[in-house]
Parts: C-alpha cells; sequence; structure tokens
C-alpha cells in the first residue's frame, strides 16, 4: 500500500504541489488522477462522477506531462509537437513555432530530438503548455534538467495559467518561487509517519 | 478521427525510414532462412519443391514475429504510449494505424519479396499468384495476433521469448491454411477454399485484435 486515508479536493485556480521522499507514491498518485491506473481502493471524481466513467471528459479536459514525455529522438521538434497536438487539438506551424520560441528553442525546430540535450527536449514537451492547452495541468517533475532560467520562466508561466482559472497538479522537489493565490502543498512523506 | 488514424500512419512511416535498418532485418532474415535450406537439405530440386509450401510459410511466420518483438517498446518507453492512453482518440483505432503502419513496410515487403524466394525453391511458376494472395491475407493476422503478445509483453525487459510462446500456438490455424492452399495449388488443386478461410481470419483480426491489443497495452501501461 503506497498512501491510503487519502482525501483532496481541487478547484479551478488552484495549484497541488505534491511532495514528499523518493517512493512516497508522487507519480502514482498522478497517474491515478490521468487514468492510467486503478486505485486499489477509493475513488476518484471529476465534477461529482467517478473519473471511470467518464474518461472522454477527463481527455479532453486534460494535459498530462510525465516523466517520460513522450517526445521521439529520431522526430523534430515541430513533428513532435505537431503529433502531440493532434491527439488533443490540432494545432498550426506557425503556433507550434511560436510556443518553440517561447519556450527559447527558437532555431531548433527541425533538428531531431535525440540530438538535443536533456533540457531542451523537456523545453520540447513543455511547450504544449504554450498551445491553446486544456484547463487541467497534470505534471510530473517539470523541472528536471531545466536551467535557472528556464525554472523561473516555467514558475511564472503555471502561476499565470492559475491565476486564469485553470488547474495545475505537480511534483517536485523545488520549492516555488512564484506562488499563485490558490497555491497547496500535500507532502506524503508527513502524511504516513 | 480519421484524421489522427493518418497522422500516426505518417508518423510512423517517418520514424521507420529514419532507421532502415529495422525494416531491412525481417526481410534479410526471410531470405536467408529460405537460403539455407537448399544447403541443409540437398539441392534436389522434386524434394525442395515438395517442401517449399511449408518452408515458406515457417520463414515468413518467423519473420513478422522477430520483427514484433519491439513495435510498442520506443513508445513505451518514451512515454507515448501514456499520451495515447490520455488522448480523447480511442485507443484501438491508434494501436491499429500503429499495425498497419508497421504491416505496410515490413508485411508487405516480405509478401513482394516472396515469389522470388519461393522460384529458389523452385515452386512452379502457376502456384506464385496463390502464395502471394495467402500471404497478403496472411500476414495481417500474424501481424495482429503478434500484436496483442507485444502489447501483453511490451513492460518486460525480455519478452522476445515469451512473446514467441505466447502467440506460436494462435499462428497454427494461419499456418495450417496458407500452406495447405499452397500445398493444393502444387497439385493443381483449387486453394479457393483454403484462401476463403483465410480472408475470413483477416476480417475477424482486423475487427478483434485492435480491441485487445488496447486492453493488453492498458495492462502494461496501469502497472
Amino acid at each position: 500500500m503506497l498512501f491510503e486515508g487519502l482525501d483532496l479536493q481541487l478547484c479551478a485556480g488552484e495549484m497541488l504541489q505534491i511532495a514528499g521522499p523518493n517512493g512516497s507514491g508522487k507519480t502514482s498518485l498522478l497517474r491515478l488522477l490521468c487514468g492510467l491506473m486503478q486505485p486499489t481502493s477509493g475513488e476518484i471524481l471529476l465534477q461529482g462522477v467517478a473519473l471511470t466513467r467518464q474518461r472522454d471528459e477527463l481527455a479532453r479536459r486534460m494535459l498530462w506531462i510525465g516523466h517520460a514525455a513522450g517526445i521521439k529522438g529520431l522526430l523534430t521538434a515541430e513533428e513532435n509537437l505537431a503529433w502531440l497536438c493532434a491527439l488533443h487539438r490540432p494545432a498550426s506551424v506557425e503556433d507550434i513555432r511560436a510556443a518553440l520560441a517561447a519556450v527559447g528553442l527558437r532555431g531548433f525546430e527541425d533538428v531531431p530530438c535525440h540530438t538535443l540535450s536533456a533540457g531542451q527536449q523537456r523545453r520540447v514537451a513543455l511547450a504544449r503548455l504554450h498551445l491553446d492547452p486544456p484547463p487541467l495541468w497534470i505534471l510530473d517533475e517539470p523541472f528536471t534538467a531545466l536551467d535557472k532560467q528556464g525554472v523561473a520562466e516555467l514558475e511564472r508561466h503555471l502561476a499565470d495559467h492559475c491565476e486564469a482559472g485553470g488547474l495545475v497538479v505537480l511534483t517536485t522537489h523545488h520549492s516555488l518561487a512564484h506562488l499563485p493565490a490558490g497555491y497547496r502543498e500535500l507532502d506524503l512523506g508527513q502524511r504516513r509517519t | 478521427m480519421s484524421n489522427v488514424f493518418t497522422l500516426l500512419l505518417v508518423r510512423e512511416a517517418r520514424l521507420l525510414f529514419r532507421r532502415p535498418a529495422e525494416l531491412a532485418n525481417p526481410l534479410v532474415f526471410f531470405a536467408v532462412v529460405i537460403a539455407l535450406f537448399p544447403l541443409a537439405v540437398g539441392p534436389e530440386s522434386q524434394q525442395l519443391r515438395n517442401l517449399s509450401p511449408g518452408l515458406l510459410w515457417v520463414a515468413a511466420l518467423l519473420a513478422v514475429l522477430l520483427s514484433l518483438d519491439g513495435l510498442f517498446r520506443s513508445d513505451f518507453e518514451d512515454g507515448s504510449l501514456e499520451q495515447w492512453v490520455v488522448s480523447p482518440h480511442p485507443l484501438s483505432l491508434l494501436v491499429l494505424a500503429k499495425v498497419v503502419a508497421h504491416w505496410l513496410f515490413s508485411g508487405l515487403a516480405l509478401v513482394l519479396l516472396s515469389p522470388l524466394l519461393a522460384l529458389m525453391l523452385g515452386l512452379p511458376a502457376h502456384c506464385v499468384p496463390v502464395l502471394l494472395v495467402s500471404l497478403l491475407l496472411g500476414t495481417p493476422v500474424l501481424s495482429l495476433l503478434g500484436a496483442v503478445g507485444a502489447a501483453l509483453t511490451v513492460g518486460l525487459k525480455r519478452g522476445g521469448l515469451l512473446l514467441a510462446l505466447l502467440i506460436l500456438p494462435l499462428y497454427i490455424p494461419v499456418l495450417i491454411l496458407g500452406t495447405g492452399a499452397l500445398q493444393a495449388s502444387l497439385q493443381g488443386l483449387p486453394a479457393a477454399g483454403q484462401l476463403l478461410w483465410m480472408a475470413s481470419l483477416t476480417a475477424l483480426a482486423v475487427t478483434l485484435a485492435p480491441f485487445a491489443i488496447a486492453a493488453g497495452l492498458k495492462i502494461s501501461i496501469g502497472e
């Protein structure tokens, strides 16, 4: 059993940071929220209705970027984003280029992703947050491999999204500098003791 | 929805053509296995001709199986499959596109290569159309059934052998019908019966296998 007795409600405009030591179940909790895993017991509700009964509704409202973000090394940044957007809402080439510029990858549109550094690959994945994303963002360790400036930009972008009525759930060990009004923290490590 | 299907086909085609060795491996395997038999059995043409239906089909079947081991592995490891599962599109449609792309660039190439190898084994030219039709109908079934096994074993580090153990028994009906059709045409008998049965297997696999593949992937991802 990873965790039990967890009761949590999230509303629009909030940001939830899930903290806790390695192996405390942060990623598992996110995967439960995305519907990638099913809870052993208990249930997850979306607007009062069980998640398992409205997978389509969740899929339309949610953007999930896991630790492995679905970026193919053999495809270019632009091809990767075009496909990932097409899975949800197709984006135009201009939008994709603008999003790549927003994450500091102007000039890297046509470079195969395996030649990019880990931080740059993470930026490619995070460019999806600039491409007309759905309101609920579930992000697993989004700050991994980013440089200081990238971290600050992402923090600001996440806070802006919450202020604009979005909802962000993320795991990170990093303490956030830009906190939106609806910020909350859940420490899975403390709950166990 | 059909738009996503074509986009995925294009994506898979790009990925395959940027790593052409993976495309060539099953074809080279197929050709080498067939080329080994005259060396092992002896070049006596009557014997080779009688054996050729079985040899061609077993070699094709193993070549397809070989190519399927890594079908979902890279998508599993880099998180692409998770993105497919959380997308609003049905996973069964996406995996069907993936298998179709895989078949177009490896199964179809195998079918096109087969007449050359068949003539090498001394199969009479009048049997070649039956060989082509039987492989054209049979290899999609092999790909789809194999993809079910690949989906179930994708989370395992060394799933290759387990995949073969799981899937080879399921290939038996295809093998019997494929070799049966070729044997019949070798003896100058009509092969339409076996080919029609094979066509029904193809229809069955195309309609049902995507659901099994999607379920297998969801199990592998949920662990």
